[in-house]
């Protein structure tokens, strides 16, 4: 038995009444890459931040290689030598890399000493684990895997012996994270610990070498990766089988329900983010539109569902046109039957700190038959939304409880729910399945082929390549705001991954 | 996991908490007054003694909440939307405007009955419009409300004293005020309410505004909870991507928000002119379009909460009146710093002892605090 360089015994955290770490005993050896996987609110995040020491355990013991310790904030971690790397990066953008590096640990009042100190550290650091970076380049202007890059340095500059990745993968291009597991497989080489965490399994299954699985709170199995499959994990993240892959039949494409021609739209900054796009949609097929996070998808769906105004082009609905440049209005569009499901569910589809039945009638809201004169009809609205909760299995099944304690994956029910029962003629879906557990988006998944069967035309949006793979009967590419290929479903991973990077485009301009 | 903090059980927020932050502000205020060489457990039984010990106290302490119940609401109302309106003060400045028309007009003429409808639309229709100008200019301009109608306050106080002095003021008077209104424009009192219970009461200025407030309270509550537009306010107050979204017109729901609040300001005009002073006079507002800020704050923007927020601040007005009248070393101004802290400690600093109470919750009974209570739709 190797070295541990992590060993928890009997952890336990508890919010109120909720339990949210129970009885955790994690052993993880050094120089190994263990994978944490779980569904959201399985606690694995718990687990992290009291490891980090964001949070404090209620009881049980921490020792790193061997020895006890007790992490009572980030800098007691920092000193045991773990480090952590956040889904959501903490670097200051207009900082360069050096000084992103060196914050927090600037030593003096004048930087000129340890910004030398950590150039030569930086390069020591760039020949041992292969993490090239322009020490000098500005954070902004560097795309998010070599942002992630810095994360990474900023641990191990700091000493880190254990390193903790926190969903790293979520805003990477296929190639990207490649590239970062070939780092991470050096940083074990090197003697590193990693943990990772996780709730893509085919990840796990390629680099670590141990996976913890953990449900609502307890830790219920660690495996050896070798020994284990995508079946197994899955079921016992979830507790009971799982569909991993949508079933699906074969579309029958009727009418083009939604014409896109020559759209162009800009963002606030006056930066083309959606380049003449044009594509149509038919009655009864899913459309998917695959492209790394930022390359005009979000504008693109905004654009059509009229939360943005778009600079040019037409989009028309079901012949009709709609004035995508000029005044056009959501409200409008839901009564021609078009529904948006949008990729921000807690900034725009949803009012968190409005009531569950509250937010299941978002945009519907002036509906004759949710009214009574000028005052809502609350009782119609509580039994439609208790029919939507018994529909969609949302949980708990309450409707006045607030919808910020919903869990992600109710939240986007509460949305899906709202949208699809308006039985609109086209649905668009911005990311439906971001944030929600494996049990959850096979309910998604299943909905969504049953609208498209419905004969409904329906467009989704997402950054996991898997889901547009499994959900879509033609699969638009965007890269840099224009559409660089159509493929069908059966496309290859590395394929669509190619053209997702731009890589086409750019040889065929060379 | 993204609660680390503990809720508390519904009657520690809206009860335990704000009863913590007012008894700080009254320990901070009683080194003041241990500063200035007076005993402040005199000075804390006077005041209370002065707003609650006798009838006469209790109208008077009523009659300053009326103010406070019409501006805190007008407050309120905007911040729903996401609004701060600042501009009450002035709001309800103009609407006294209004007033001084209605009830040089009628007060001869009609009946009180009549005028105070009439009274009623003229204030609520001056305050509204005042409030307009920078709702338009929010709306289709992008220019700050807070900014607007901080400068709109300037603005009524320069044109009132104008209208005061210039145009309304009776031939041969030297103060800056209309004449005295007759029977017609006079407000009922209802001091009688409080005689009901033994009381006794020589005069006080508690009048029937006193129950318009209360009504506007409840219609408040009816707009902002029950009616689409309510709706359609707290949507975009929460946020203004999903008021987009659900095809909520902002620029409607801002023009439309501020009417009301303007509106609501402007009522609070009827109370000292119609209701006590029988006449329109220079300043007759006294800064009770701030209090209203502090009111709605402490009432967390709800007329269940405004209306006691608006009787303490109405009881600090009163009881600090005969605090400065009995004790000679504590000023009118003083009783200012005294408010002053109850805004600090209330308002501002709302939540400084939140964390040491939820502490104090879990370590006694860790079942109280959490989701559980979540669970009964508390906020």
């Amino acid at each position: 038995m190797a070295e541990l360089a992590i060993a928890l015994n009997g952890i336990n955290k508890s919010f109120g009444p909720v339990h949210a770490n129970r009885d955790i005993n994690l052993d993880v050896p050094r120089g190994s890459i263990h994978g944490i996987i779980g569904e959201n609110g399985a606690g694995k995040s718990t687990l992290m931040s009291i490891l980090y020491g964001f949070y404090q355990a209620d009881s049980g013991e921490i020792s790193v290689n061997g020895k006890r310790v007790s992490i009572k904030t980030p800098n007691d971690a920092i000193a045991a030598g773990i480090g952590m790397v956040h889904q959501h990066f903490m670097l200051v953008e207009n900082f360069t890399v050096l000084e992103n590096i060196i914050l927090g640990a600037e030593g003096e009042p004048l930087l000129n000493k340890s910004i030398s100190k950590a150039r030569s550290e930086l390069a020591r650091l760039e020949r041992e684990y292969g993490l090239e970076v322009d020490p000098d380049a500005l954070i902004e202007e560097l795309p998010v895997g070599l942002q992630q890059r810095v994360e990474i340095l900023k641990a191990l500059y700091r000493g880190a012996d254990i390193l903790i990745l926190d969903e790293p993968t979520g805003v990477l291009t296929p190639a990207e994270a490649d590239h970062l597991f070939r780092i991470l497989g050096q940083l074990k080489e090197q003697g590193k610990t990693v943990i990772l965490i996780t709730h893509k399994l085919r990840e796990i299954m390629a680099i670590t070498d141990n996976v913890s699985v953990m449900r609502q709170g307890t830790m219920v199995a660690t495996r050896r990766t070798r020994d284990t499959t995508v079946e197994e994990l899955a079921e016992l993240m979830v507790g009971r089988r799982v569909l991993l892959r949508v079933q699906k039949g074969e579309s029958t494409p009727g009418d083009v329900k939604l014409s896109v021609r020559n759209l162009t739209v800009k963002d606030s900054r006056n930066v083309t983010m959606v380049d003449n796009v044009s594509f149509d949609i038919r009655a009864g097929e899913i459309v998917g539109i695959a492209g790394v996070a930022g390359n005009g998808q979000s504008e693109l769906i905004e654009a059509i569902a009229g939360t943005r105004r778009a600079v040019s082009g037409t989009v028309t609905l079901d012949g009709k046109p709609i004035d995508v440049t000029g005044t056009v209005d959501p409200g409008e569009l839901r009564d021609r039957g078009l529904a948006h499901v949008p990729e921000d569910r807690h900034h725009v589809g949803l009012v968190l700190a409005f009531e569950e039945r509250e937010n299941s009638i978002l945009g519907y809201h002036d509906k004759p038959r949710f009214l009574n004169g000028p005052f809502l009809d609350l009782a119609v609205i509580e039994e439609d939304a208790k029919a939507k909760i018994e529909a969609y299995d949302i949980r708990p099944g309450n409707p006045h409880l607030k919808t910020a304690n919903f869990s992600g994956g109710n939240q986007q029910k509460i949305v899906l729910a709202r949208e699809m029962e308006q039985d609109p003629g086209v649905l668009i879906v911005g990311q439906p399945t971001r944030g929600v557990d494996v049990g959850a988006i096979e309910f998604i998944h299943k909905r969504l082929i049953a609208m498209r069967d419905a004969g409904k035309a329906v467009l989704v949006i997402s950054v996991e390549l898997d889901e547009i793979r499994s959900l879509s009967d033609r699969i638009l590419v965007m890269f840099a705001g224009r559409i660089v290929g159509e493929r069908g479903p059966e496309a290859t991973e590395g394929e669509l991954g190619l053209l997702m990077a731009g890589v086409e485009q750019q040889e065929a301009a060379q | 996991m993204s609660a680390p903090f503990a809720k508390l059980p519904r009657w520690a927020d809206y009860g335990l908490i704000p009863l913590v932050n007012l008894l700080v502000a009254f320990i901070v205020a009683g080194f003041v007054v241990m500063l200035v060489g007076e005993n402040p457990f005199r000075a804390a039984m006077i005041l209370v003694e002065g707003a609650f010990g006798r009838g006469q106290n209790i109208a008077y302490t009523l009659y300053y909440a009326t103010n406070f119940i019409f501006t805190g609401l007008a407050v309120a109302v905007a911040f729903h939307a996401g609004l701060f309106n600042i501009g009450g003060e002035g709001q309800a400045y103009i609407a006294g405007l209004g007033v001084a028309i209605v009830a040089l007009t009628f007060d001869r003429i009609l009946p009180w009955y009549l005028t105070f409808p009439i009274a009623i639309v003229a204030a609520a229709g001056f305050g509204a419009l005042w409030a307009l100008i920078p709702a338009y200019l929010q709306a289709k301009r992008d220019s700050h409300i807070v900014i607007t109608t901080i400068m709109f306050n300037y603005i009524a106080g320069s044109l009132m004293v104008y209208m005061l002095v210039d145009v309304i003021k009776p031939l041969g008077s030297m103060a800056p005020q209309t004449r005295t209104f007759d029977a017609g424009a006079q407000l009922p009192k209802l001091n009688w309410i409080i005689e009901l219970f033994g009381a006794k009461i020589r005069s006080a200025p508690l009048n029937l505004s006193f129950i318009l407030a209360l009504i506007m309270a409840w219609l408040v509550w009816l707009l902002i909870w029950r009616t689409k537009l309510g709706y359609e306010i707290r949507t975009l107050g929460f946020s203004p991507k999903a008021a987009r979204y659900a095809g909520i017109s902002q620029s409607r729901i801002v023009i439309i928000t501020m009417l009301i609040s303007g509106a609501l300001a402007g009522m609070m005009a009827l109370n000292p002119t119609m209701g006590d002073q029988h006449n329109v006079s220079l300043d007759f507002v006294s800064q009770a379009g701030f209090v209203g800020i502090a009111v709605a704050l402490m009432g967390r923007s709800h007329p269940a909460g405004i209306i006691p927020a608006a009787i303490l601040f109405g009881a600090l007005y009163q009881g600090g009146a005969e605090l400065a009248f009995e004790m000679p070393n504590i000023s009118r101004d003083m009783i200012v710093i005294i408010q002053g802290l109850v805004i600090l400690f209330a308002g501002a600093l709302e939540h400084m002892f939140r964390p040491s109470i939820q502490a104090l919750f879990a370590s006694f009974s860790p079942s109280s605090v959490g989701l559980g209570s979540a669970g009964k739709g508390s906020v």
